[in-house]
């Protein structure tokens, strides 16, 4: 689904303003029937990530830190069962997955007097359960469930099963790709290019979120120019929409699309 | 050497614009009658000829010093201002003239046609024609003098008629400036200056605009003092009113036979002028004898006559046309056209107009332009860019950066350099400048130069990136592939090329066009030395590899001539092209060190050779170019040598090597007479001659080169070979290849069309044709291995055989050998290192420690395998070699060439393959386990032939139409079901049963439909499920009842009616049946999630037991399985009547399985025994 800038801009302006839970989402829903809810979704959890990004330093001084902790002890204390990590970070306008990180840090540090382990934090994250504590373990299931966790599914997956259903020359998946020694690599090489609307593609990138301006531009940067440089033109696939602003590359040799493209020519058999 | 900006002809086209510009101010003639007060200066007159000349060079001379300017002129910067004011000390004018006089004579005030600021509305001086003015004297003949306007001529007698200023012209060699009028020109240099600063402003000021491009050369004669008004008016050109017949037909057979013997620098530039004459407007009043004082001067009066009215000029050209009509005719379509068409020809040699009118006709010359490309990126090529290319993951990993950033670059400045005030060195120099830190840190400069050699071939091969200046009409066909979007596009771009680069003259000093200028200005914003020097070895060796290519076959068989002939072509035309950029970029490196803004000093001079002479050059382009001829393949090599040494410094062509260069360059200049002959064909031959007789007039080029007499006459060795067709003989060049390389050819045209137009304001501009041609790559170049006798054999095989067969045979082994490598890797090491991975694995479990010592154990076991792969390479070219040399080479070739062919063939392909296999397969065997090893490392956890076995599964069920929901989407709404169950939740906020029940159905379908299931979503389903599973047990998901009860409660099970069962059930099954993943069901017994057991006041054991006889019967988890996780469950810190249950719960559980009574009833049974459990809590 295309957005213009504008439509984009007015549900950004609202996201802005609310926690990133699933009684926002409804309320989302509720603001902006027309969208489809996949590119609200996504929308909301890149919004979401953009205020994380934004705000992180500031919660994270070791006063900030020492002063969540023993709220969060305060309130689990008082009543073990109610939702304390999600309270206490909306009163502090915090990002609710980050809050339970710091708490989380914070309590393994009480207990293990040793600072933990990146990767033992994230797997803790990753699956509650393995958090030595019941009731911060709930707590921070709780966050996480609640949290507007957008999955984004298996992107290239897809792709591949659309492509292999066209008519494209698929060249190698990326893995195969790396093991060839390319130091950049699109989800997919067309070994024999096609057209899509007129432009010539050489590549084709799955990308299973919604295309904002901030992500298309870090996406440019890092990856799809990157592409372009050594492989030529090619095409970017948001599953989740895109501003319809950002297609500006077009003559350049970067097509975007919000799903499989249908129009395909080939080479030999030439549809047009 | 056209006289255009002479005075010495009144009909000198430039009076033009100098007539054009001086309406602005009074009448053309106020200008110009103070001037007879000038000096018959007698004694300087030879060397008066050259000053006018060095004047000319000397602006082309200051061109050539702001090469690196924007060639747009958009930046006339500080440079180009100064090499403004140095010009000023040449004395240009009469030494008499004052200050607030025009004069003629100066070329910048007065361009010749087609400089710039006649035909744009802006003074740019990088646009001025290096005009040759005629010089003063003509001994017999004023066009010979014309032509040579240096020191060739011998009579100080030659007069001119309207040689008023001329003798004011002091002598001065280009070097030699100490000027024969001495200081006291001084200050009319001074004033002169100004003056020519207020014109320059006036020129590009508004009232400037008025000039048009299509002006036409109009000879006001400059004697015919003031005739502003009529001035506009065309005079008839009348074969009657010509005077002096005999004397200028003598002149047109003696100028006509310089052309031919090419004793002229640059036979084009005649050529120019001599059409300038033809198109040269007159007005009624020259025909009156208007005298000016000059004329009394002149000595010989009769001579002052011969071109004193257009009649007579026109005359004479169309003379000298019917001479070089073999010339004539092989110039390009549009051109003879308007030949054909020229009345004047017409009506003076009817004749001629006819031989004219037929060439026209049967002229299949058409140019046309190509298409510019767009920036395209060079391709990543693992075999030259990936890792193991370099020396170390560092610099790999900062090349790639490079890489893009180069790119980005790239893109910058397309989008941006032709905005105003965009600077090249201001924008992107601080980038490039970093980015060659970057390549420094890490030695990368080898591989970024060739990135760059070849992002240069790609973007600028084509003749736009030199500028191609003229064309037709714009093709309807054009306009319809482009399609209306980009018509705009086109049109932008038709402008670029009408408007800027159009008008560079008949002889544009060499300059960066189009996508060059990124290049040069990327050389000169980078200013790394390393980068340098690897550009330049990089260069190098692409030329001696497109130099010596082998462009053309043998010998044609009648059938198949044309194609091949049109391939050779095309593929000539390539090589020559990329040639000449390459070469032209060379040439900008290697000189670009001694670069200087001016002309040095004759101590200077000499210093600087003698330092000089000792260095080698980089690139021995003397023994290219003797080979060259020797082979008979001048007309690839010579091109390229003169874009390289068009570039050269003012001090390089006095140097003992390239001036021997130079020397030979004239000498076949000299001996290239025209004609079609089987030496070389005659267009072959023109190309040779227009660009020669362009490098003789590039600035740097010191002008008496072309007259040293001493010319040491080298023996030029030519190959009488007969055997092989020479590059030479073979008619490579056409039209298009000719205007390719010369676009100033097209200035011929332009003056012609203008005279047709008459104003440049009706003719609207030369519109361009533009035809897109596709590019094409060079043709992989045939490696040749030198070997001994079975080479010699080999070779004498292929002797009497067309030479396509060996190329095929080389080109098979290459391909054979290649690819055979490549089937090794992918087969015989695969297998081996999935072998390895297996030992790996098998032994990393045992021991930790010690992965390299494991590792090259592993490696070692495989190396004797590795052996097998020269057997398999063998075999492998064994059987695909005589197959692709059969499919290949013709089918009537003999089974015995054909034999011996696939023999060659094979045994090549064998010896390369086999050479890199036996040295390389154990580097190869250990990197590929190397990286094997490190991803099992990294992946901990699934071990790889679990996946394999996961594999089998995942079919898709017959006939499914791959309609279901994306595992996305189920993920989602669990997700929201956990979400609301886990809570906070909303007042009434519940989940509907028939709706649950219905996710848990398309949840199914989900997971059987395996279209689009990967394991991260599957493994993510899977612990959602089991999540959901946990809070159904708990009785933590708030379930509404639909109107209708579920029909499952028919079941005994559910005794309560409970919903939650049937969903269970269904869960259950769905772990089972569908998922192809195994389902974590242990996180069930999770701290966590037991806990919300222990939230719950009322707690519902019976959920949580018949979820314990579900796993077991569903196969998901053993019963002693069950048995630890409750033990281990006990052991934690519960509130004590938990704890209690859960005992009772683990003790009821186990007593169920270990009764050996028949389990017709467990759940029921255990309903029971924990119904006094809750009633107890």
């Amino acid at each position: 689904m295309k957005l213009s800038k504008a439509q984009y801009d007015e549900i950004a302006q609202f996201l802005g303003q609310v926690q990133p839970t699933r009684q926002s989402l409804r309320k989302l829903k509720e603001k902006f029937p027309s969208q489809s809810q996949s590119t609200l979704l996504s929308i909301f959890s890149q919004e979401y990530q953009k205020q994380v990004k934004r705000t992180h330093a500031k919660y994270h001084t070791a006063e900030a830190v020492e002063t969540y902790y023993q709220r969060y002890l305060n309130g689990v204390m008082k009543n073990a069962a109610a939702p304390v990590l999600l309270e206490l970070a909306n009163e502090v306008d915090f990002a609710p997955s980050l809050m339970a990180r710091i708490v989380l840090e914070r309590f393994l540090q009480e207990q293990g007097q040793a600072i933990p382990s990146k990767t033992l934090i994230n797997s803790m994250l990753r699956d509650p359960s393995q958090i030595p504590d019941g009731v911060l373990a709930n707590q921070v299931y709780q966050v996480l469930i609640t949290v507007v966790f957008f999955f984004c599914g298996n992107a290239v997956i897809c792709l591949n099963s659309f492509i292999n259903n066209s008519s494209c020359s698929l060249r190698i998946a990326e893995d195969q790709l790396r093991a060839k020694g390319y130091d950049k690599t699109p989800d997919f090489i067309l070994e024999v290019p096609v057209a899509v609307e007129g432009h010539i593609i050489h590549w084709i990138e799955s990308k299973a979120s919604f295309g904002d301006e901030s992500s298309h531009q870090a996406y440019l940067q890092d990856q799809f120019w990157s592409y372009w440089n050594r492989f030529g033109p090619g095409l970017v696939i948001y599953w989740y929409g895109f501003i319809e602003e950002l297609d500006c590359h077009r003559e350049r040799g970067i097509l975007l699309k919000d799903c499989f493209p249908t129009d395909i020519v080939t080479l030999r058999h030439s549809r047009a | 050497m056209v006289s255009t900006s002479s005075p010495s002809f009144g009909y000198s086209p430039v009076l033009n614009h100098s007539e054009k510009r001086s309406l602005q101010k009074a009448s053309l003639g106020s200008f110009l009658t103070p001037m007879p007060e000038a000096p018959p200066v007698r004694r300087g007159r030879r060397k008066g000829n050259s000053s006018v000349s060095a004047s000319g060079r000397q602006v082309a001379r200051d061109l050539g010093r702001s090469l690196a300017e924007d060639e747009d002129g958009k930046s006339e910067n500080m440079s180009w201002s100064v090499g403004r004011r140095k010009r000023s000390e040449v004395p240009l004018v009469s030494a008499r003239s004052s200050p607030s006089q025009l004069n003629l004579n100066n070329l910048e005030e007065f361009p010749p046609m087609g400089a710039a600021s006649g035909w744009t509305n802006k003074s740019k001086p990088s646009r001025r024609i290096n005009p040759t003015p005629v010089s003063a004297e003509r001994p017999l003949s004023k066009p010979k003098m014309c032509f040579t306007s240096t020191p060739v001529s011998q009579s100080p007698a030659a007069r001119f008629p309207s040689g008023t200023s001329l003798e004011a012209f002091t002598a001065i060699q280009e070097g030699n400036l100490t000027s024969v009028v001495g200081s006291s020109l001084q200050e009319e240099r001074e004033m002169l200056k100004k003056e020519r600063c207020k014109l320059l402003h006036q020129a590009s000021s508004p009232a400037g605009l008025s000039l048009d491009p299509g002006t036409p050369t109009k000879p006001s004669c400059a004697r015919s003092a003031s005739l502003p008004a009529e001035s506009h008016l065309v005079t008839c050109a009348n074969p009657a009113k010509v005077s002096c017949k005999k004397q200028l037909e003598c002149l047109a057979q003696l100028y006509s036979s310089c052309i031919a013997e090419n004793l002229v620098p640059n036979i084009f530039l005649e050529l120019f002028f001599v059409l300038q004459l033809l198109t040269s407007k007159g007005t009624s009043a020259e025909d009156g004898e208007s005298n000016l004082e000059v004329d009394e001067r002149s000595e010989d009066a009769s001579r002052k006559q011969h071109f004193r009215n257009v009649h007579n000029c026109v005359y004479f050209a169309v003379q000298v046309l019917d001479y070089q009509y073999e010339i004539i005719s092989h110039l390009e379509k549009g051109t003879l056209k308007l030949l054909a068409e020229n009345e004047r020809i017409a009506s003076f040699s009817p004749a001629l107009h006819e031989r004219l009118r037929q060439a026209y006709e049967s002229s299949t010359a058409k140019v046309s332009l190509l298409l510019p490309c767009s920036v395209q990126s060079v391709s990543f090529q693992p075999e030259t860019d990936n890792r193991s290319n370099f020396p170390s993951d560092r610099a790999f990993h900062i090349f790639k950066k490079q890489r893009d950033i180069f790119y980005e670059l790239l893109r910058e400045w397309e989008d941006n350099h032709e905005k105003t005030g965009w600077d090249f060195e201001r924008v992107l120099g601080n980038k490039i400048r970093a980015m060659m830190a970057h390549l420094s840190a890490t030695c990368n400069h080898s591989h970024f130069a060739r990135l760059f050699q070849k992002q240069l071939i790609q973007m600028c091969k084509g003749p736009i990136g030199g500028g191609t200046s003229w064309g037709d009409t714009p093709d309807q066909d054009v306009l319809n592939m482009l399609g209306s979007d980009n018509l705009s596009r086109l049109k932008r771009l038709q402008e670029r090329f009408v408007v800027p680069q159009s008008i560079r003259g008949p002889c544009p000093p060499p300059s960066f066009t189009g996508c060059q200028q990124f290049f040069r200005d990327f050389i000169l914003s980078a200013g790394s030395y390393q980068f340098n020097q690897h550009l330049v070895d990089s260069l190098c060796l692409k030329i001696l590899e497109l130099d010596g290519l082998t462009l053309i076959e043998h010998e044609h068989s009648d059938g198949e001539a044309d194609m091949d002939e049109q391939d050779e072509k095309k593929h000539f035309t390539v090589v020559l092209l990329s040639l000449r950029l390459l070469a032209k970029f060379l040439g900008f490196l290697v000189f670009l060190p001694y670069r200087t803004m001016e002309q040095p000093t004759r101590d200077l001079l000499e210093s600087a050779v003698v330092l000089r002479n000792r260095t080698q050059p980089v690139l021995d382009v003397l023994k290219l170019l003797r080979q060259s001829i020797r082979d008979r393949r001048a007309i690839l090599t010579i091109p390229w040598i003169v874009e390289f040494l068009s570039l050269v410094d003012h001090i390089a062509p006095f140097l003992d090597y390239y001036r021997k260069v130079f020397c030979l360059l004239l000498q076949v200049y000299r001996l290239m007479v025209l004609s079609e002959d089987k030496e070389m064909s005659f267009l072959n031959k023109l190309l040779i001659l227009a660009i020669l007789g362009w490098l003789f007039q590039v600035p740097s080029v010191p002008e008496e080169l072309f007259f040293t007499t001493d010319v040491r006459k080298e023996r030029l060795m030519m190959d009488t070979v007969t055997s092989t067709r020479a590059l030479d003989s073979v008619p490579l060049v056409d039209q298009q290849l000719l205007y390719t390389c010369c676009p100033y050819l097209g200035e011929l045209r332009k003056l012609l069309a203008s005279f047709v137009a008459g104003s440049g304001a009706k003719n609207g501009g030369f519109v361009r044709k533009i035809t897109p041609t596709a590019a094409e790559s060079l043709a992989p170049k045939p490696s040749v291995t030198q070997r001994k006798l079975q080479a010699e054999l080999e070779q004498a095989f292929f002797h009497n055989q067309p030479p396509s067969l060996r190329r095929t045979v080389e080109f098979v082994a290459e391909r054979v050998g290649s690819n055979c490598v490549k089937h090794i890797k992918a087969t015989l090491v695969a297998e081996l290192v999935q072998r390895a991975e297996v030992m790996l694995q098998d032994k990393v479990k045992e021991e930790d420690a010690h992965h390299d010592k494991l590792l090259e154990e592993v490696c070692t076991h495989l190396y004797e395998e590795g052996a097998q792969a020269l057997i398999r390479g063998r075999e492998f070219c064994r059987k695909k070699g005589p197959e692709a040399v059969r499919v290949l080479l013709p089918e009537e070739t003999s089974a015995a060439v054909l034999n011996s062919a696939e023999d060659i063939a094979v045994e090549l392909a064998t010896e390369k393959a086999c050479g890199w296999l036996s040295a390389n397969i154990a580097a190869l065997i250990k990197r590929e386990v190397k990286a094997t090893f490190n991803r099992m490392l990294k992946m901990p956890g699934l071990p790889l032939p679990s996946e394999d076995a996961l594999e089998l599964r995942r079919d898709c069920p017959p006939g499914c139409q791959h309609h279901a929901p994306f595992p996305s989407q189920i993920i989602n709404e669990i997700k929201d079901v956990l979400c609301i169950a886990v809570g906070p939740r909303d007042e009434g906020e519940v989940i509907d049963y028939v709706w649950l029940e219905c996710l848990l159905g398309r949840l199914s379908q989900t997971l059987r439909c395996r279209k689009f299931m990967c394991p991260t979503s599957e493994q993510q389903l899977a612990k959602c499920t089991v999540e959901l599973a946990s809070l159904l047990v708990s009785d933590h998901v708030p379930l509404r009842l639909g109107l209708k009860p579920p029909e499952k409660s028919s079941e005994r099970l559910q005794v309560k009616n409970n919903p939650t069962y049937g969903l269970l059930k269904l869960l259950l099954c769905v772990w089972k049946e569908d998922f192809g993943t195994p389902v974590p069901v242990q996180l069930m017994f999770s701290r966590k999630n037991v806990a919300y057991a222990a939230e719950v006041k009322q707690r519902e054991w019976d959920l949580f037991l018949f979820m314990l006889h579900g796993l077991v019967e569903h196969d998901l988890m053993g019963i002693s399985e069950i048995e630890s996780c409750l033990h281990s469950l006990e052991e934690l810190p519960w509130p004590s009547d938990f704890l209690k249950d859960l005992e009772m719960l683990s003790r009821v559980f186990i007593s169920e399985y270990h009764l050996e009574e028949p389990r017709t009833n467990p759940c029921e049974l255990a309903r029971q025994s924990l119904g006094t459990v809750t009633a107890q809590s």
